[in-house]
């Protein structure tokens, strides 16, 4: 479904990634994992079309989208929920929503069916619907933006760090969460470092170091490798699992 | 009493017009954290456009109608020839090309129409009076404030209740998300310029109104008033640009009636020690704007 190949950025002199090759399956639950700065981020907001000083191959259903700008690659089905989780403070839950499904707003009755659907998904939203958003919790930041990013009715979601600050009651309901939309046959690429919980969940890994890929695989294999800690702390493996 | 009233209703409908013209300036800058120096110009062209219309059949509200299109008009050219094709790429340069865009309308009214002031047409309606418990007050004084209601109920009612603009106000918070959510770019950006011409042309009708007449630098004024109305409102809050046009207008009317003849000149001077005094206090403006995110 999705196709990176050859994926450079740099943020002025210097090269955040460095030739990233990676791929989706439909229906598949995809981890990226890494340490802090080794360029996961980067790579989905280049994805998503975020960044400007981008080089490389990005193929959607065979289609070249490397080229276009970050409002047009939602239209064509990627939806992106970043770290920074980019909540509208001052708009409402509601209002939020409603630009979530900016896509969808010329088809009748899209936005009413697509938002009930997200309630039940997120019962906490329907609640503080009236709110805004900004005063929510971060916990229900996070069920938002995620929320948000499905009412455009994406095909492949783009989640960054979702478990990022959160409690580890609200992490946990976060990853049930992701398993019940892999379950309802959504596309997932998932950038967590929480590596142990995006494994369990995850078909497939890629865990990048330095700008570029280390180590790709099979969730489970990436999982028992023991070299996992050694890329996540910069080669320093801790003695104990080395 | 009477005194009270006619201060009111002068405080009120000058404020208006500040509180108006300071929107239209902040819609834009608070999407794009740029200043659009040729904003003042909006009302020159408003102007000439019913300086051009006066002596046609139309009747006044028509001319008037079509002078807030050419100023909608020109609000979207500016961006499209002094904002887009820069804006990527240097904050600096935008403020060049919009200064030169506003040097250029300008030069423009002098060469094919005439440095001189011209006649604009008013509405009859605009010299009566009426007469408010014993004070007599200028209709137009009246219908200045009613216009200004009207269009704040207006711009309210798009800025919460459609898609395009919950996404504006989406967009000055955090632009790349909401672009990320689909909405377009230029989308907004085009559309913040229009809202901020719409705002300009009603403006210039009342303000022109006050004076009578046009000139080709006759969007100075309006420009330095909207500046400091956001500058004491708060540049990135649409609530904020409001309230620091009706605050300009309460200092300068006080300051009319406060002030001795001799010093009346000097208004502006201690119009602005006393914006200074208010910036020392709150440095940010009386009412924050949204969380800060990115420009493009």
């Amino acid at each position: 479904m999705l196709r990176v190949s050859g994926l450079h950025v740099r943020y002025g002199p210097i090269a955040a990634v460095k030739g990233v090759d990676l791929e989706v399956r439909r229906g598949e639950l995809v981890a990226l994992l890494g340490a802090n700065g080794a360029g996961k981020s980067t790579t989905l907001l280049a994805i998503a079309g975020a960044l400007a000083g981008r080089q490389g191959r990005v193929e959607l259903d065979g289609e070249a989208i490397h080229g276009l700008t970050p409002e047009r690659i939602v239209r064509r089905g990627i939806a992106m929920v970043p770290e920074t989780r980019d909540v509208f403070a001052d708009l409402t839950v509601l209002e939020n929503l409603r630009l979530g499904g900016f896509v969808h707003r010329r088809t009748p009755g899209a936005f009413e069916e697509e938002l009930e659907r997200q309630m039940d998904l997120f019962p906490i939203l329907r609640e503080r619907a009236h709110q805004a958003a900004g005063t929510l919790s971060g916990g229900e930041q996070q069920q938002l933006v995620i929320a948000r990013a499905l009412m455009s009715r994406p095909k492949l979601l783009l989640l960054d760090e979702p478990s990022l600050g959160l409690a580890p009651l609200i992490v946990e309901h976060i990853f049930a969460l992701i398993g019940r939309l892999r379950e309802s046959g959504l596309t997932i690429l998932l950038v967590e470092q929480n590596a142990a919980q995006a494994l369990a969940r995850a078909d497939r890994a890629y865990v990048m170091a330095l700008g570029t890929i280390a180590a790709a695989g099979p969730a489970a294999e990436i999982a028992a490798n023991t070299d996992l800690e050694a890329i996540y702390f910069g080669g320093k493996a801790r003695g104990a699992r080395a | 009493m009477g005194q009270v009233i006619q201060f009111a209703i002068d405080v009120l409908s000058l404020g208006s017009l500040y509180a108006l013209m300071a929107l239209g300036l902040v819609i834009v800058y608070g999407i794009l954290r740029l200043v659009n120096f040729a904003y003042g110009e909006l009302i020159m062209v408003a102007g000439y456009t019913l300086y051009l219309l006066d002596g046609t059949a139309l009747p006044w509200l028509a001319m008037a109608a079509v002078a807030i299109v050419m100023a909608m008009v020109f609000g979207v050219l500016t961006e499209y020839v002094a904002f887009r094709p820069v804006r990527m790429k240097s904050v600096t340069a935008v403020l060049i090309t919009s200064f030169a865009f506003s040097t250029l309308l300008q030069h423009a009214a002098l060469l094919f129409i005439s440095p001189r002031s011209r006649l604009v047409p008013t509405p009859a309606l605009f010299t009566r009076t009426v007469e408010i418990a014993g004070v007599v007050v200028p209709l137009r004084n009246l219908l200045t404030i009613a216009a200004a209601v009207a269009v704040l109920a207006l711009f309210t009612f798009l800025l919460r209740r459609t898609v395009l603009g919950i996404a504006l106000r989406a967009a000055a918070s955090q632009f790349r998300m909401t672009r990320m959510l689909g909405v377009p770019a230029n989308l907004v950006i085009t559309s913040a310029f229009a809202i901020s011409g719409l705002l300009a042309g009603v403006v210039s009708l009342f303000w022109l109104g006050r004076i009578g007449s046009v000139v080709p630098g006759i969007g100075l004024e309006p420009l330095l008033v909207a500046f400091i109305a956001t500058v004491i409102g708060g540049m990135r809050s649409l609530p904020g640009a409001v309230v620091g046009g009706y605050l300009l207008a309460l200092i300068d009317v006080s300051l009319n009636t406060a002030l001795p003849q001799a010093l009346l000149q000097f208004r502006d001077a201690f119009t602005f020690s006393l914006v200074i005094v208010l910036l020392l206090w709150r440095p940010q403006g009386l009412i924050r704007g949204p969380a800060t995110g990115q420009r493009t």
